[in-house]
C-alpha cells in the first residue's frame, strides 16, 4: 500500500486517482491528497527525520510524491531564528521567526511547494510545466524546471514591472507576456490548463503543489523540539498556506510525532486586499472578492481558492484574522530588518505588521510561544521601500571629516 | 462543443435574479450547475457551460453585463 491513498474532495469527500487532477468531477469542488496515515505511522519516526536529508525532503513519508529523484532537493529547513530583540520590543518572552527568505534556490516559501509540484509532475510524465505568476512563484518555477531540464512555460500580465519579468528570464523559460490584466491572464491560464497536456504547478498539479506548505509545519515543531507552538502568524494570500500549516500540525499528531495541538492561527493580510480577514472580522463564513490595491503583491489574491478553508481552520484554531495598511507593512519590513537583521520583502512586513498589532490587541500573550512566518526575501521588493530607509552619509575622503561627521574620539565612540 | 467550468458570485441586488436561467435562454449554450449557496446577501454558484467557444464567451460577457463577477473554477491562479 503507498502512503497516498487517493485524490479527495474536499467538499463531497468523493476520491480520485492520484493524477494530475484538481477538481471533483461531481461537485466542482477543489482536491487534496488523501495519506494512509496507518501505514505512514509505522514507517515515520522522530529519529528517521533527524537522520534525513538536510532539507525539507526529510519529511518525505508526508509529502504526495512516489520515488525520492528530487526536484528541488534543498528547499526547506530554513532557520527558525529566536527573535530576541524584536521579541523585547513587542513584550513577548519567546518569539521566533521562521526564515523563509533564505529558502533554496530562489529565497521564497514558493521553493517547497515547487519542489513537490515539479517532483510529482515528473512522476506523472510531464515534461512541459507552467505556472501563471506576477513574482515568487515564476521564479520558483523557472529556476526548478531549469535545474531539471524541463520545458517552462511562464505566463505574465503585460504590465508586470521589468525587474521582475528579468528575474524571470535568466533562467531561460518561455516567459509569455499575455496583453490584458491580471484577470484575462488568469482566465487563460485555466483554459491553457484545460486544453494542453502540461503540469500547470498552481492548477491541474495543485493538490501537490499545496502540500509542500506542510513542510513549514513540520520544520517548525522539530525546531521546537518537537512541541507546537501557541501561537503562530501566517500571511494569507490565496490561504493555501495557513490551511497546510493546519493540516501539517495534525499530521504529526496522527502519525505519532507529537501529543497534541493547540496551536492557534493568526491570519494577517493588507488592507489592500484584505477579503479573507475583513470576512474573519465581520464573523462570516464566506468572502467577498476584492480588486487588490497594495504595495503586497505577493499576497494580492483578489479572489482567493482557499480562503474559505483558510476561514474555516482560523476559526477552529480559535485564531484570529488581521490586516494592515501599506504604512504598516513598510514599518514591518524595517522593524524586522533592524531588531534581527532579516530583510523580508513586503509579505513579511505584513506578517510583522499584524504580529505587532495582535500583541498590542492582548491576542498574543507575553509567555506564548509565538512563531511568524516571513515567507520572501526584501530584495525581490526594494522599490517598497526605497523611499523609507534614508539615505548615506555623505563625508570627504579624509580622516577628519569621518572623525568630525561621527563625533568620534580617538578610542572610539560617538555618533553621526 | 467545449465545455467550461466557472464560479460566479451574484451582487446584493442580483440575487434573487434567475440568472443562469436567462444565459440559458439568451445565448446558445447549456448550463448545469453543481454547487451553489445563495444567502440573503450574497450568492455563488459553480457552473458548467457547454457550448461553442465563442457563445459561451458571448454568455461569460452577458453576465458580467448582468453584474456578476465571473472566475475560473480555480478562482484566482495567478500567485
Amino acid at each position: 500500500m503507498t502512503k497516498m491513498k487517493a485524490l479527495v474532495c474536499r467538499e463531497c469527500a468523493k476520491e480520485y486517482p492520484t493524477k494530475a487532477i484538481h477538481v471533483c468531477e461531481m461537485c466542482f469542488g477543489p482536491l487534496e491528497v488523501k495519506y494512509n496515515y496507518e501505514e505512514i505511522k509505522k514507517a515515520i519516526s522522530r529519529k528517521k527525520i533527524q537522520e534525513g536529508p538536510h532539507s525539507m525532503w526529510r519529511y518525505i513519508d508526508l509529502l504526495p510524491v512516489e520515488g525520492t529523484n528530487f526536484v528541488g532537493p534543498h528547499a526547506g529547513l530554513t532557520p527558525l531564528v529566536r527573535a530576541k530583540n524584536l521579541g523585547a520590543y513587542l513584550g513577548l518572552d519567546e518569539l521566533y521567526i521562521k526564515n523563509d527568505t533564505v529558502n533554496h534556490p530562489t529565497l521564497s516559501f514558493k521553493d517547497r511547494v515547487v519542489a513537490v509540484a515539479l517532483t510529482r509532475a515528473r512522476e506523472l510524465g510531464f515534461e512541459t510545466v507552467a505556472c501563471a505568476s506576477t513574482g515568487n512563484l515564476a521564479n520558483s518555477v523557472s529556476a526548478h524546471a531549469a535545474a531539471a531540464n524541463l520545458h517552462c512555460y511562464v505566463f505574465i500580465p503585460g504590465d508586470l514591472e521589468a525587474a521582475k519579468v528579468l528575474g524571470n528570464l535568466i533562467y531561460k523559460p518561455h516567459v509569455v507576456e499575455v496583453e490584458g490584466n491580471y484577470d484575462d491572464v488568469n482566465r487563460l491560464c485555466s483554459e491553457i490548463a484545460g486544453e494542453h497536456g502540461w503540469g500547470f504547478v498552481n492548477i491541474n498539479i495543485r493538490p501537490y503543489y499545496a502540500e509542500g506548505s506542510k513542510t513549514l509545519a513540520y520544520e517548525t515543531v522539530e525546531q521546537l523540539g518537537w512541541k507546537t507552538p501557541d501561537q503562530v502568524v501566517i500571511p494569507m494570500a490565496s490561504g493555501s498556506l495557513l490551511t497546510k500549516i493546519w493540516k501539517g500540525l495534525h499530521e504529526m499528531k496522527y502519525v505519532g510525532l507529537i501529543d497534541e495541538v493547540h496551536t492557534k492561527l493568526n491570519g494577517a493580510q493588507a488592507e489592500g486586499c484584505s477579503p479573507i480577514s475583513t470576512a474573519f472580522k465581520a464573523g462570516r463564513d464566506f468572502f467577498k472578492p476584492v480588486k487588490p490595491k497594495t504595495i503586497a503583491k505577493s499576497l494580492a489574491i483578489g479572489n482567493p481558492a482557499d480562503g474559505y478553508y483558510a476561514l474555516k481552520a482560523t476559526a477552529e484554531s480559535k485564531g484570529a484574522m488581521e490586516m494592515v495598511t501599506d504604512e504598516e507593512v513598510v514599518d514591518g519590513i524595517k522593524l524586522l530588518a533592524q531588531t534581527e537583521g532579516i530583510f523580508a520583502e513586503t509579505a513579511g512586513g505584513v506578517t510583522i505588521g499584524v504580529l505587532k498589532k495582535l500583541v498590542k490587541q492582548g491576542v498574543i500573550k507575553k509567555n506564548e510561544v509565538t512563531v511568524a512566518y516571513i515567507t520572501g526575501n526584501g530584495l525581490k521588493t526594494q522599490e517598497a521601500v526605497i523611499d523609507a530607509v534614508g539615505r548615506p552619509t555623505r563625508i570627504q575622503p579624509s580622516l577628519v571629516a569621518f572623525e568630525k561627521t561621527f563625533k568620534l574620539g580617538k578610542n572610539g565612540g560617538g555618533d553621526a | 462543443m467545449s465545455h467550461l467550468r466557472f464560479h460566479v458570485r451574484f451582487p446584493e441586488d442580483k440575487v434573487k435574479e434567475p440568472i443562469i436561467y436567462q444565459i440559458g435562454r439568451e445565448y446558445n449554450i447549456v448550463t448545469n450547475v453543481r454547487r451553489a449557496d445563495v444567502r440573503e446577501t450574497t450568492g455563488w454558484v459553480d457552473v458548467e457551460l457547454s457550448g461553442e467557444i465563442a457563445e459561451i464567451e458571448r454568455a461569460l460577457d452577458g453576465l458580467r453585463k448582468k453584474g456578476c463577477v465571473v472566475d475560473p473554477i480555480e478562482l484566482n491562479v495567478v500567485e
